[in-house]
């Protein structure tokens, strides 16, 4: 038996079932540990002490009364500041809805509810999901578990320091262009985006339609395929829910690599500089190869324009979704002279910096005499990185690189530059903009001792090879009995 | 070093577009950080894209029709609540229209 706060999900729900401890105690040592840990790390900006007892009391309830339990049931999860909770806060971090109480539950906490999860609380971002290393917060940025200078990575860098730390057992992130996968691998955690369309968006604050989806984040890859199970599925409410079969993941994870064609990206993983990503991401590529996959190279020769596309398509969706926030019917409201100065000061005092950025170059590229020269041309390109896509996986069944090209950096070593913060995001950008289902999954440690992901990427709906190719990386080089030192 | 990507004279008609204030401190650093990321986004045009169709959906799918059924709704009281101001049941804004009496 693993030691609090490290045992997984699937032990804590087995643990309550049989009656060994409570939903309830194991809330409370959880609740104590954020307690004595979140004032440093800043992972969550808020903790529903009152909420999370309840939902165990009623878990404990149901066992009392001979109820079947829910597959996390008394499981302690962290959750994105960007879902909305009904009757707990949820800010995006941002002080344009500093404050906001939202009168619903997206499908996402829903659905985590009624499998008897345990809510902790909300974790930190960066503004909108705006960012690569939470330091675009409006409330301050969450710390790296790993190393306390370096980034947590973004945006759902509280989600992912929160479990790495040991804050909570599973966190729900979103991922936009790679905000649950970077922080998974600067945190040494799982992060699996889905599929376009795999889990419902409604109630996920909106910063990108097309690129937004919900992800699960845990130290194990079973236990997030087990999430994705719990999250998964078609829901109406959200008119791009996918109505597509799933399978079960977890029973995936089990499934081997034998006869599984892995693509290795050579003319992405060319440009890394970092010697120890390219250790650590050969080292997994020969996990894969030693349990009977065929490692095939591939190229996606229009991967490389990712981040010019991604950085104008991203910006116009946003811009026209930020637009809500007017100061009008929730939120801040800085009262000008008239309605359109009321407008003007709001936005101009309530966004952050990035987000104001984002807002200008989104706003831009969809102005009269630009749309075409920019976003049309970025939504070609797009089309361009899809068809590589296409191409490569009549080669493979699935496709890795890194992903990201260095282990987490300083934190402000980036701020200064916007443009060289978007570069990092180069190997996490592609799938998104095709849609695909990734996960970053932990491979190994720099010799700094900072965390190493690589990024699995399947054809659309095919989560099931990812949790089967990343449960045989984690078998050989992960970290789920390696928590951070400083934590452990 | 070619002509700028984008005038300050630009930022402030964008920023004008977005409903957004900036303070002319601001507006420098903006045009100089949009300046440098639409710099490099300019890559793009060395791609030969005019034959190649958009992707506004990477997964296509079928525009999603329900049965027009009601269903309850949000509570009215529970969406006041987290305005910043109301009046007889609904959002208070600034006078939209000037009307002479």
């Amino acid at each position: 038996m693993t030691d609090f706060p490290w045992q997984g999900a699937f032990e804590i729900r087995e643990r309550i079932d049989q009656g060994e401890t409570s939903a309830v105690d194991v809330t409370r040592a959880f609740l104590d540990r954020v307690e004595t840990l979140n004032a440093r790390l800043n992972a969550f900006l808020y903790v529903d002490h009152e909420g999370a007892l309840a939902a165990a009391a009623g878990v404990d309830r149901a066992r009392a009364a001979g109820a079947p339990l829910g597959p996390l049931a008394g499981v302690p999860v962290a959750v994105k500041d960007n879902l909305c909770t009904r009757g707990v806060t949820t800010t995006c971090a941002s002080k344009i809805l500093g404050g906001y109480v939202p009168p619903y539950d997206a499908h996402v906490i829903e659905a985590l509810r009624h499998a008897g999860a345990v809510i902790v609380g909300k974790t930190n971002l960066d503004e909108f999901a705006m960012g690569s290393s939470n330091e675009n917060s409006a409330f301050g940025n969450v710390l790296n578990p790993w190393d306390v200078k370096r980034a947590p990575g973004g945006s759902s860098g509280g989600s992912a320091c929160a479990i790495a730390a040991g804050l909570a057992s599973l966190a729900l992130g979103s991922d936009t262009g790679g905000s649950v996968r970077q922080p998974g691998a600067f945190c040494g955690v799982n992060a699996f985006k889905p599929t376009y369309g795999r889990v419902s968006r409604y109630g996920l604050i909106a910063f990108a339609s097309s690129l937004d989806q919900v992800g699960p984040m845990a130290r194990s890859v079973r236990e997030s395929a087990a999430m994705l199970e719990v999250i998964a599925g078609h829901d109406p409410r959200d008119a791009t829910s996918a109505d597509q079969p799933l399978s079960g993941y977890v029973e995936a994870c089990d499934a081997g690599v034998k006869g599984l064609r892995v693509g290795v990206c050579r003319d992405q993983i060319e440009g890394v500089q970092d010697a120890d990503v390219k250790k650590a991401l050969d080292s997994a590529l020969a996990a894969l190869e030693a349990q009977g996959a065929s490692l095939v190279d591939v190229t996606l020769p229009h991967a490389k324009h990712a981040v010019s596309a991604y950085y104008l398509i991203a910006p116009a969706e946003a811009s026209s979704n930020l637009a809500r926030f007017d100061g009008m019917r929730y939120g801040l409201r800085v009262t000008g002279s008239d309605l359109t100065d009321t407008y003007n000061k709001t936005r101009g005092e309530g966004f952050g910096p990035e987000v104001r950025r984002r807002i200008m170059l989104g706003t831009y590229a969809l102005s009269a005499g630009y749309y075409d020269a920019f976003y049309l041309r970025a939504q070609r390109v797009r089309t361009l990185i899809r068809q590589d896509y296409d191409d490569a996986f009549s080669k493979c069944d699935v496709l890795c690189t890194p992903t990201t090209p260095t282990p987490a950096f300083a934190l402000g070593e980036k701020t200064s530059d916007p443009l060289e913060m978007y570069l990092a995001d180069i190997f996490t950008l592609p799938p998104s903009l095709a849609g695909l289902p990734a996960i970053s999954t932990p491979c190994g440690l720099s010799g700094g001792g900072l965390p190493i992901g690589i990024q699995i990427v399947a054809p659309p709906f095919e989560e099931g090879r990812i949790c089967s190719a990343a449960q045989v990386v984690e078998d050989a080089c992960g970290l789920v009995t390696s928590p951070p030192p400083a934590f452990a | 070093m070619g002509d700028p990507k984008i005038t300050l004279e630009e930022v402030q008609r964008v920023a004008k577009l977005a409903r957004m204030e900036l303070s002319a401190d601001e507006a420098n650093e903006m045009q100089a950080q949009l300046d440098s990321i639409l710099g490099y986004i300019a890559e793009l045009d060395a791609l030969d894209v005019s034959k190649v169709e958009p992707t506004f959906h990477s997964i296509p799918m079928d525009a999603a029709l329900r049965p027009d059924v009601p269903a309850r709704c949000v509570d009215r009281e529970e969406v006041l609540a987290e305005a910043p101001e109301t009046e007889a049941g609904g959002f208070a804004v600034p006078l939209v229209l000037e009307v002479d009496s």
